[in-house]
């Protein structure tokens, strides 16, 4: 399917910048987790949204949403596992894949410090993705390293293909299946030789051949190695413009302050920012 | 030149060739294979004549998957004279798999 614009997460940032190129007349794909389970829908209660003073994070997101969809906006609920920036941008969600001609980046903070041995056996016995390498293990051990709360899902989708499942987290998740075996740790350590043999959680050795640690986004620069960061943040100018043409990124992701407020304003930017740059390839 | 499409004979006798051999494992449910099949292409069209470029299907060649320890796809080998001389995991945009060739071709 393609689309003039892919915005990757349905926060308040990329709400904004798909509102904002639908304003002009583009169409816009949202890709992102089901904004109920977003941080900010848990928020009590917001005081410094202009005009909109105490409501909950819900009722913001809820009102977002809903002049998202009124606009045109098209959703895609799921996470984004891989980008290919070539002839445009096209990504991956599961096995459905979208293009768009400019993309924006909206993924929000998310908590990203690799585990130990992730990075080095990333392909080789770690993965982020179960649809994508789950068939790969069947009949052998697996750990899920849930992070997100579509993780149980997935694990459940690996133990229906054949893998045996152990479910990692630091709190046993309401929605994990009763079957599979589940492990309460903070710490994990990824072990291996020339790939993952074992991951340590907590102190206690368990061993496997795959690891899948899933969060709730993939961090941005794995998504699009060359992005250029500072600081852990997405660098922007003034336009909400990236270093690499065509990406535009606004919102958390570009740093401080992490307020809605911020949010939706850098986020109407990147869409205008975003239109433009469209309208030159136009041209 | 055409994509090959490799089975263990096929892709035998290609490794058997002096010269450039590329090969792309991937399979049906993979959606990341799906954004890098038009890439390999590409590299398949632009290189005729100086590399050999082809895909194997891991689900119809588990045994050569599992030889070559493939454990994450999409995955990108290089032979050169038949001996592995790289690989590439994952997706990524065809300068990467142009650097590999051209500095081996």
């Amino acid at each position: 399917m393609n689309y003039d614009l892919i915005v990757l997460g349905s926060g308040p940032a990329g709400l904004a910048a798909a509102v904002a190129a639908r304003g002009r007349g583009k169409s816009a794909l949202v890709i992102g987790n089901r904004w109920e389970d977003s941080p900010l829908a848990k928020a009590e209660r917001l005081d410094n949204y202009l005009g909109l003073p105490g409501r909950t994070g819900y009722e913001l997101l809820e009102a977002f949403h809903r002049h998202a969809e009124d606009a045109g906006v098209c959703f895609a609920v799921g996470r984004a596992i891989s980008l290919m920036a070539w002839n445009g941008f096209t990504v991956t969600v599961g096995t459905d894949m979208y293009q768009g001609r400019a993309l924006v980046m909206a993924p929000g903070v998310v908590r990203q410090t690799k585990y130990p041995g992730e990075q080095e056996f990333l392909g080789r016995g770690v993965s982020y993705c179960a649809t994508c390498d789950g068939m790969l293990y069947r009949g052998r051990d697996v750990v899920v390293a849930g992070r997100t709360p579509d993780a149980p899902e997935e694990a459940k989708f690996l133990q229906s293909i054949g893998c045996r499942v152990t479910y990692t987290a630091p709190k046993r998740p309401a929605e994990l299946d009763g079957s599979i075996p589940f492990v309460q740790a903070g710490r994990l350590e990824i072990r291996g030789e020339q790939a993952v043999t074992s991951v340590s959680l907590d102190g206690t050795e368990l061993p496997c051949a795959c690891v899948f640690v899933l969060r709730a986004s993939l961090a941005p620069t794995d998504l699009l190695p060359g992005l250029e960061t500072e600081g852990g943040y997405i660098k922007v100018d003034r336009a909400m413009r990236t270093n690499v043409e065509g990406v535009f990124a606004c919102g958390d992701c570009t740093g401080a302050p992490l307020q809605v407020a911020k949010a939706v304003g850098e986020g109407h930017v990147a869409g205008l920012s975003a239109c433009e740059y469209l309208d030159r390839q136009n041209a | 030149m055409a994509l090959k499409h490799f089975d263990e004979m096929s892709f035998q006798e290609a490794l058997a060739q002096p010269g450039l051999l590329i090969v792309d494992f991937w399979a049906d449910w993979c959606g990341p294979c799906k954004l890098l099949g038009p890439v390999i292409e590409q590299l398949a069209m632009s290189y005729t004549g100086r590399a050999v470029v082809g895909k194997v299907n891991v689900d119809d060649e588990p045994e050569l998957a599992q030889r070559y320890g493939i454990m994450s796809i999409p995955s990108v080998l290089f032979f050169k004279d038949g001996q592995e001389i790289d690989r590439k995991i994952g997706v990524m945009p065809p300068q990467e798999f142009i650097k590999v060739i051209d500095a081996n071709i």
